[in-house]
């Protein structure tokens, strides 16, 4: 009987600490995962409001100006059929270029400028991030066929 | 021709592993002694030719033959010598040569450093060995041979990323591979195991010192790379929970886990099943690390579409090793019976629960960095998990984990009290309770968790004190108490040394990221800014050259008190042949804190912007991975197993009745 005891306890402790620990990791995994968008997708008013997301695209040329706190840096991410306007305060990534991919994680303020909190690098000056590649090809496709159709008509 | 007599060393060393993989482990099924001699000089030739086939490629390298594709993808005329070598390993291609060369080196250890053991098992052992290197030979012949030709050659190289060009990155990926590659070996030794079917406290004993080498190595590589990421990045983090990271990270929580659990097998013969299946996951782990970093999944998922073929062959071997392995435990594992029983409140419970704590954050790891790579697959929207996940799971995780870590060693094992642990650690208890609340207020800022941050670091550090205390009071050794504790096994103060190695990372982590300061600001020539006590001026930016780039360098004087305290000197890149511009932070090192400066941008007017870190305790962090590893050295150098072989040796030669029987009275002499 003692024994059959000692061994519930054990099932019901385990069980129930794994329970917990499934609990917490998923909770956690809900309330800090962040979606990417491309500005198109933006415009669509897909990407959540009140909450971070990650924009991606092309730095628009020529679209880069600096405050003359010399931190704070305005630019435009474009994925050539939409634009979104982004300020960032802060240090830029080495591989930070105009003309070139770029992901910036923040969220929208009531103006429809992305307030970025982070922008992220990558360690290699040919790299396209995949998600900026795949945004473009997206928004690609999508003015193509937009031309399209009034042609075929 | 240095390339061709290169490519050939590597087919001759495959044709080998054949021999290797499949002779041994039928001889020692059928009982054949002529087929089980063979593992040893099959390892042992085999690691020869990897060994030619690696040393052909260095040189190719050191001789600048671009005629070579991946020689002139990798490097260049201008790159100095110790990065060209470090260049071998600094692409797909060499860096696979470099793991099938260490899983050489593995084999050729386990063939030299074996002779205690039966050699039924050593044949079994190595043959396993042989296998996986078949697949990874396969893999390099047939997918990614460094030793490609190219047609016509090129006049000089794209050169090695500068990122890499390190001496950071020169020994980072040996240290990281023979950590993976080194659970090659516990791994072996399970499938040994089951298919002999002597799953003992012997063979918990033999595979325990292998294993915690790989761990160790495994410790400083992912130690190395923390470092390197600090360092070179120019951002002065320590730990990003990078999918490359986890890949790393994950093996590191599983072997973690299998040396507890190892540990438990040896003395009690307990969790027998359960430490040959964490052996099957490390290594499995370690093979999808190398998958995820090498397919190129993590760069895209479409990218791994468009070029399957190194993808899909890892992803192969990686099926093949888990399914093969999970058939025979779930063959094999139910003769194996359960081992000693124990109580609820005792040791293995301890060991148990932490085993299952590292398994869950394992577990969470794997969930964060595989899920987002499965949402895109099956395109269902693109998604991250950043740190703040990692860091909502790992905190709540790891601090029971670090509360039981005080508890385990001083319970006993099979049955204890709480009241004799109670007694046994209130001094640890109190002391570190005030002290987690003592230090924040010191330093200036309270705040829970990083009081219960510095608690348990403490409370660790007490328990360890403790341990040596009572040792020291129980010994019969003459002499002084440091000479008492010196008197204790290696194994014993290995395992205190890694558990004061945690409290150090877990001071050094809570330190820096409750106290650190971080100023990005705009300063013109002249300016002055004030942080952590510190006053930097910036001096102005000078023009420097490299060997391969040129260099906008800044400096940065610090004074404290009104005293130069250091001038630092941040750089701003350009490498020459890639035009990578590439931030080299300057760095004051010291023992309580560091300072960290790097270059931003040029504003106007020669102002730059400017990044500045005071980083207090930040070197604990690697401090304390470093001593985690050290207590790992220190315990495999524990007589017993040196002593064993002895033992084992003599029964040996007076009965060769048959390498069961010696297992079998190997085993009873150690547990006597």
């Amino acid at each position: 009987m003692k024994a059959r005891h000692k061994r519930l306890v054990f099932i019901v402790v385990g069980l129930a600490g794994l329970t917990v620990a499934a609990t917490l990791v998923f909770n956690a995994f809900q309330s800090n995962m962040v979606f990417f968008f491309s500005p198109s997708d933006v415009h669509a008013s897909q990407a959540p409001v009140n909450r971070d997301f990650r924009l991606g695209g092309m730095v628009e040329e020529g679209s880069m100006s600096r405050e003359d706190d010399g931190l704070t840096v305005h630019f435009v991410v474009t994925d050539r059929a939409q634009t979104i306007p982004v300020i960032f305060t802060g240090i830029l990534p080495d591989l930070f270029r105009e003309g070139q991919g770029v992901v910036a994680q923040g969220r929208l303020n009531d103006k429809g400028i992305f307030m970025a909190s982070e922008v992220l690098a990558k360690h290699d000056e040919s790299y396209m991030p995949p998600e900026v590649q795949d945004a473009m090809e997206r928004a690609k496709k999508a003015t193509s066929a937009s031309l399209a159709t009034p042609e075929s008509k | 021709m240095i390339p061709e007599l290169g490519l050939f060393a590597l087919i001759l060393a495959l044709c080998v592993s054949i021999v290797q993989g499949i002779v041994p482990i039928a001889g020692a099924q059928l009982g054949y002694r002529s087929w089980i001699a063979i593992a040893r000089p099959a390892a042992q030739a085999q690691f020869v030719f990897v060994a030619l086939a690696f040393g052909c490629l260095v040189y190719t390298f050191v001789v600048n033959d671009f005629s070579v594709r991946y020689v002139a993808m990798q490097s260049n005329s201008l790159l100095p010598m110790m990065y060209r070598i470090s260049a071998v390993w600094g692409g797909h291609e060499g860096s696979m040569l470099l793991w099938v060369l260490i899983l050489g080196v593995w084999s050729i250890a386990v063939s030299v450093f074996s002779k205690n053991l039966p050699d039924d098992m050593v044949a079994r052992v190595l043959g396993v060995m042989g296998l996986i290197s078949v697949g990874f030979y396969l893999f390099v012949l047939l997918t990614s041979n460094p030793f490609d030709r190219l047609l016509p050659p090129a006049i000089d190289g794209r050169d090695l990323n500068p990122l890499l060009q390190d001496p950071g990155l020169i020994i980072h990926p040996p240290m990281l591979y023979m950590g993976y590659v080194g659970f090659s070996v516990a791994f072996a030794f399970a499938i040994a195991a089951l298919l002999s079917g002597r799953l003992d406290a012997a063979w918990a004993r033999w595979s325990r010192p292998w294993t915690t080498v790989a761990w160790l190595f495994l410790t400083l590589g992912i130690g190395l790379g923390s470092w390197w990421a600090y360092y070179e990045l120019g951002w002065g983090g320590w730990w990003f929970w990078d999918p490359v990271e986890n890949a790393s990270f994950m093996p590191w929580l599983m072997g973690t886990a299998l040396i507890h659990s190892l540990a438990v097998t040896e003395k009690r013969g307990s969790f027998k099943n359960w430490t040959v299946l964490l052996a099957i996951f490390t290594f499995s782990l370690s093979l999808l690390g190398t998958f995820l970093v090498r397919s190129g999944v993590l760069t895209s998922v479409h990218a791994f579409a468009t070029d399957p073929e190194r993808g899909a062959f890892i992803l192969m071997l990686l099926v093949l090793t888990i399914g093969i392995s999970l058939t025979l435990f779930a063959w094999r594992a139910p003769k194996v019976g359960l081992g000693g029983r124990f109580n609820l409140i005792s040791r293995e419970s301890a060991l148990l629960t932490n085993n299952v704590l590292l398994i869950v954050a394992c577990a969470a790891v794997l969930l964060g960095t595989l899920y987002p790579l499965l949402l895109d697959s099956l395109d269902m929207g693109k998604i991250s998990v950043g740190p703040p996940y990692f860091d909502a799971v790992f905190l709540p995780l790891m601090a029971p984990a670090v509360f039981l870590m005080a508890v385990g060693p001083i319970a006993r094992w099979k049955l204890a009290s709480v009241p004799d642990i109670v007694v046994r650690l209130r001094w640890a208890a109190v002391v570190s309770l005030v002290m987690g609340l003592l230090t924040p207020i010191l330093m200036g800022e309270w705040g829970a968790v990083r009081s219960l941050g510095f608690t348990m670091a403490f409370w660790v550090m007490c328990s360890v004190f403790l341990m040596l205390r009572e040792r020291a009071m129980k010994s019969n050794a003459s002499g002084n108490v440091f000479s008492k504790i010196i008197s204790q096994p290696n194994s014993f103060l290995g395992m205190c040394m890694a558990h004061f190695g945690v409290a150090v990372f877990i001071i050094g982590v809570t330190m820096v990221s409750s106290y650190e300061i971080e100023k990005d600001m705009r300063m013109d020539v002249g300016d002055s800014t004030e942080l952590g006590g510190y006053q930097f001026t910036f001096e102005g930016v000078t023009q420097v050259k490299g060997p391969n780039y040129n260099a906008d360098r800044g400096q940065i004087v610090v004074k404290k008190d009104g005293v130069v305290e250091t001038v630092l000197l941040p750089e701003k890149r350009i490498y020459t042949v890639q035009t990578m511009p590439m931030t080299e932070a300057a760095i004051d090192t010291g023992f309580l804190r560091d300072l960290y400066v790097s270059l931003g941008e040029p504003v106007s007017n020669g102002a730059w912007s400017v990044r500045i870190y005071y980083k207090p305790f930040v070197d604990w962090i690697w401090g304390g991975t470093f001593i985690m590893a050290l207590g790992g050295l220190l315990a495999v150098t524990d007589r017993r197993y040196r002593l064993v072989s002895r033992i084992a040796r003599k029964i040996k030669a007076d009965n060769k009745s048959g390498a069961e029987e010696v297992s079998a009275k190997g085993a009873a002499t150690q547990e006597s």
